[in-house]
């Protein structure tokens, strides 16, 4: 039970090996082993969003995720992305707004909303809401995340149809 | 002459800790690691009221990585800890009084080794009769929870006796002869619900030991002097042996000020001489910690019939839980402000706060004042309907103004609240007719409420050091839990010292260097240690200009600060200095480093003992007074019963709004919070267990419930002594969110609820109940 397997991951684009119980959570391999802390365990039970990652792109619970089925995933976390356009975008809007006070689920919150405006990249206010209504977040009352996202959606440029 | 917030206050100023939480590199408690450090765990109590006879920790002990066990008998027996009555142990000792204490913990090598090690533990128990409510509680043949109570430490004269934690009573005027001038009496019990804080962020700790046997300890708290002083009291620690920092904090409602894991996290530490980190799942943290108080309310108040309000009584009853932890002193508050912000001639508050096998309850944002205005605002509504008055100018013709004193005599320094009712009416578009046009299946209403809070209590200081290069660090002691108050600080530093917001640092609090300051609570920080800020930095300015006073020849009343880091001689700008110059002068030279420091103790006195008589605990020295109002739009189906809040619109008198962003963020936050108390937050006992510890089974109000249209009002009635007219934000918006909400639905569906939360369950119970009335009647 306790035996623990090789798992290559494709972390912020850097391969790396790590090793983990088959019971053991993508969070804890990426908190407690590589040492990446921006994905929070809030409840490690999948309602809260604070440990939010891209895997392959999609946003995913990494305390719901086990480990061993992230071998050869692309992973991605918020440390990862400063250079991102969409990303950069998103968290000037989040400065410039607001769109949090402690802190805490911020990470969490932009991954979603990252991976929001990937697919649709001009949300109207009802797709952010229902996009982001499993990220919680107890200080802000929403308000002002959903204006920043709102508000860098407006502000990336507009992709070409093709 | 510049005017006031051409440098820092009155503008929206990103938090200074923006860029570090938009990337991810933001640290909170969990989030720290030490070398060759170990991962603490917590045994809970299975039993609601039990006697411990023996520990087995030897196959606990025995489990690989496992490397040290902290039990009850690590303890001594009066190594008690609370802030008003000293009744709590750092892990239970000699009984257990509720499921989920803290029994034993385990320090290994890791958290599921150190987990798996603390279910090992065996403890024997006998069972005794569990007390879960507070009329079982104070019944003659009781079981007793704290056999020893009339033996604790306690800060004010208690009443305790029996389960009876404490009492406290207010008397002003003659409330007998208000009923007699009164020409309608109302009077209705109501009850409101535990509610959990659920800061996203879940409790915990970090401790390590030096080897000179000194303790440093980081923690989730919102006072690094709180905890200090309480792992101090709770394991017989000299003061100076411990040093407490913070890392940055996942938000606190009141559940981080008192502690937590704090004093079982230096134990393990101690006894296994390696640094060790707890954490708590979230699971313990709802089981652990604390929660909101359940009340039990009775209101009564005599009007006459013109509408003037002339007396009322309120009784609570109040469960504490476990242990006292800030239950006294809220109950005391709640008493306070329970006749709201109104002119009511006589009045007799009274309360009791019963022990019970529950979780302690303790301080959560509102600090009681968000039960007693659930049932005063909806009574003023009751009142107003059977009168035939509108709520608004029933409540604008009783408000107490500027001028008038607090119940309890305290003179009221600054009262915006007949604007707040005013900007709310207008953004509303209130009229006469509450009701709104109904939907397909759906009823709708507007509904209003007002509350009241206080900015300042108790002492904190500030230092303000003036660097070598003429940029400025400031120290003050209060943790920011997420609120932005490192920023405002920050903000009143530069307004006063005339710089750039970039110039100035902030310290992080930490018990070695930082002035006192007694915590992040009681919506205290802006308006206290804004205050020391500016004083400190008055004695910055001083020593400035004493020293540019020698350079440049002038007298130091002849000189001013200008813009940009200057000293110069009044309108000859161009005759100026460098604070580099002066403060390097001061270093090299002469008088040495320039330090700026102040420290004081709110010390305005909340009752007059002319006006009013006490027993029990009123905080005797409470002020700064801020007032809000709301109203609400809420939807209710008429087929679920759900409740749904469409628009809503909250105006706070807060003084100053030394950063409106900050400050529209805690009326918005609040509001949403309060939403969530006031329709479905509610923590369920099952027997005496906590049936839904869990993010699972307890809902939080998420983008879904939160109303689409939520508008925070800033209203600047400014406060003579506050800094810059400031008062305070943190709480108020909360306290009359319930109420709001609650008397939308009761003049939507033309019921009386006084009982939160309106669960579609409740309310499609008594919209069922109202259909079966009229169809009775409509039968005869």
């Amino acid at each position: 039970m306790n035996q623990r397997s090789v798992v290559t991951l494709t972390i912020n684009g850097a391969v790396v090996e790590a090793r983990a119980a088959a019971s053991q959570t993508l969070l804890t391999v990426i908190r407690d082993q590589l040492l990446l802390t921006s994905a929070k365990r809030g409840c490690n039970q999948g309602a809260c969003g604070a440990c939010t990652v891209l895997a392959d792109g999609r946003a995913v619970r990494s305390c719901l995720s086990l480990a061993l089925d992230c071998d050869d995933k692309r992973i991605d976390t918020i440390e990862g992305l400063g250079e991102d356009p969409t990303m950069q975008t998103l968290q000037r809007a989040f400065i410039s707004g607001g769109a949090f006070q402690c802190g805490f689920c911020t990470p969490g919150m932009l991954l979603a909303a990252f991976a929001l405006l990937t697919n649709n990249p001009r949300p109207s206010e009802a797709d952010v809401r229902y996009a982001l209504s499993g990220n919680l977040c107890r200080c802000t009352g929403y308000k002002k995340i959903v204006e920043a996202v709102l508000g860098a959606a407006r502000a990336l440029p507009r992709q070409v149809t093709p | 002459m510049s005017k006031h917030g051409d440098f820092g206050i009155g503008k929206s100023a990103v938090q200074i800790e923006a860029q570090e939480k938009v990337s991810g590199a933001a640290q909170y408690i969990a989030d720290l690691y030490r070398p060759n450090m170990l991962f603490g765990a917590v045994l809970q109590s299975p039993h609601a009221h039990a006697r411990i006879l023996n520990y087995d920790v030897s196959s606990a002990l025995s489990m690989p990585g496992v490397r040290a066990i902290v039990t009850g008998d690590d303890l001594q027996e009066h190594w008690r800890i609370g802030a008003f009555i000293k009744d709590e142990h750092a892990l239970a000792k000699g009984k257990v009084r509720y499921v989920g204490e803290a029994v034993a913990a385990v320090a290994a090598e890791s958290e599921a080794k150190a987990r798996a090690a603390a279910a090992a533990i065996e403890v024997r128990y006998e069972e005794l009769p569990a007390v879960l409510s507070p009329e079982t509680a104070l019944a003659s043949d009781a079981a007793v929870i704290h056999e020893k109570a009339s033996e604790y430490i306690k800060v004010f004269d208690t009443g305790t006796s029996g389960n009876l934690c404490s009492r406290t009573s207010f008397r002003e005027g003659n409330v007998d002869q208000g009923w007699r001038d009164s020409d309608l009496i109302f009077e209705a019990r109501y009850e409101t619900q535990p509610q959990a804080h659920v800061s996203l962020e879940p409790c915990g700790a970090l401790a390590e030991m030096d080897a000179n046997g000194r303790v440093s300890l980081w923690s989730a708290n919102q006072s690094v002097f709180r905890v200090q002083a309480n792992v101090c009291e709770s394991l017989g620690m000299p003061m100076a042996r411990l040093r407490c920092l913070t890392p940055r904090i996942g938000a606190g409602f009141g559940n981080k000020m008192e502690p937590h894991v704090q004093p079982i996290a230096v134990l393990l530490a101690m006894k296994a001489k390696r640094p060790v980190k707890l954490i708590l799942s979230r699971e313990q943290d709802f089981e652990m910690v604390r929660a909101r108080h359940p009340f039990q309310i009775r209101f009564k108040t005599g009007v006459k019939r013109d509408g003037t309000l002339v007396a009322r009584e309120v009784e609570v009853l109040v469960d504490g839980g476990a242990f006292a932890d800030d239950s006294p002193g809220v109950l005391g508050y709640a008493l306070l402000m329970s006749c709201g912000p109104y002119r009511i001639r006589h009045a007799y508050c009274h309360g009791r706060l019963a022990y019970t096998n529950k979780m302690r309850f303790g301080a959560f944002r509102g600090f009681g004042v968000p039960q007693v205005t659930f049932a005063g605002e909806t009574q003023i509504d009751e009142i107003a309907d059977a009168l035939g008055l509108d709520p608004i100018e029933f409540r604008l013709k009783n408000l107490k103004r500027e001028g008038d004193s607090w119940l309890g005599g305290q003179p009221i320094d600054s009262n915006g609240l007949a604007e707040c009712l005013d900007r709310v009416r207008k953004a509303s578009g209130w009229t006469g007719k509450r009701r709104l046009p109904n939907g397909e299946n759906s009823r709708r209403a507007l509904g209003v409420s007002c509350s009241a809070h206080i900015s300042g209590l108790l002492s904190t200081g500030a230092i303000i050091r003036l660097l070598e290069d003429g940029t400025v660090l400031l120290n003050t002691g209060s943790v920011d839990i997420g609120q932005g108050s490192n920023t405002v600080l920050s903000q009143i530093c530069a307004e006063a010292l005339r710089i750039p917001l970039d110039r100035v640092s902030i310290a992080s609090p930490d018990t070695d260097g930082s002035p006192y300051n007694w915590g992040t609570t009681a919506s205290r920080v802006t308006y206290m240690t804004g205050t020391s800020v500016l004083r400190a930095a008055a004695e910055v300015e001083q020593k400035i200009k004493d020293h540019a006073a020698e350079i440049l020849e002038c007298a130091p009343a002849d000189l001013e600060l200008i813009p940009g880091g200057l000293v110069a001689v009044k309108g000859i700008s161009h005759r100026n200095i460098s604070f580099a110059a002066v403060s390097g002068r001061a270093h090299w030279a002469a008088g040495g480093p320039i330090i700026g420091s102040h420290s004081w103790v709110f010390d305005q006195k909340t009752i007059d003992p002319k006006r009013a008589s006490v027993i029990g605990l009123p905080f005797p020295q409470i002020g700064g007074f801020v007032f809000n109002a709301i109203v609400a739009d809420v939807e209710i189906d008429e087929s679920t019963g759900k409740c749904r809040v469409n628009r809503a619109w909250s105006a706070c008198d807060v003084g100053r709004a030394i950063n409106p962003q900050m400050v529209e963020g805690q009326i918005e936050g609040a509001f949403v919070q309060g939403l969530g108390f006031a329709l479905f937050e509610e923590l369920v006992w099952n027997g005496a267990q906590i049936a839904n510890p869990s993010l699972m089974d307890y809902k939080i109000p998420t983008f879904v419930e939160a109303p689409s249209e939520l508008h925070a009002i800033i209203v600047e009635s400014k406060d003579p002594r506050g800094p810059y007219g400031a008062k305070s934000v943190g709480e108020i918006g909360i306290n009359g969110v319930a109420a709001a909400i609650t008397n939308a639905v009761n003049t939507a569906l033309d019921v009386r609820l006084r009982r939160l939360p309106l669960t579609p369950q409740r309310v499609l119970t008594v919209i069922l109940e109202r259909e079966l009335t009229a169809e009775a009647a409509r039968a005869q």
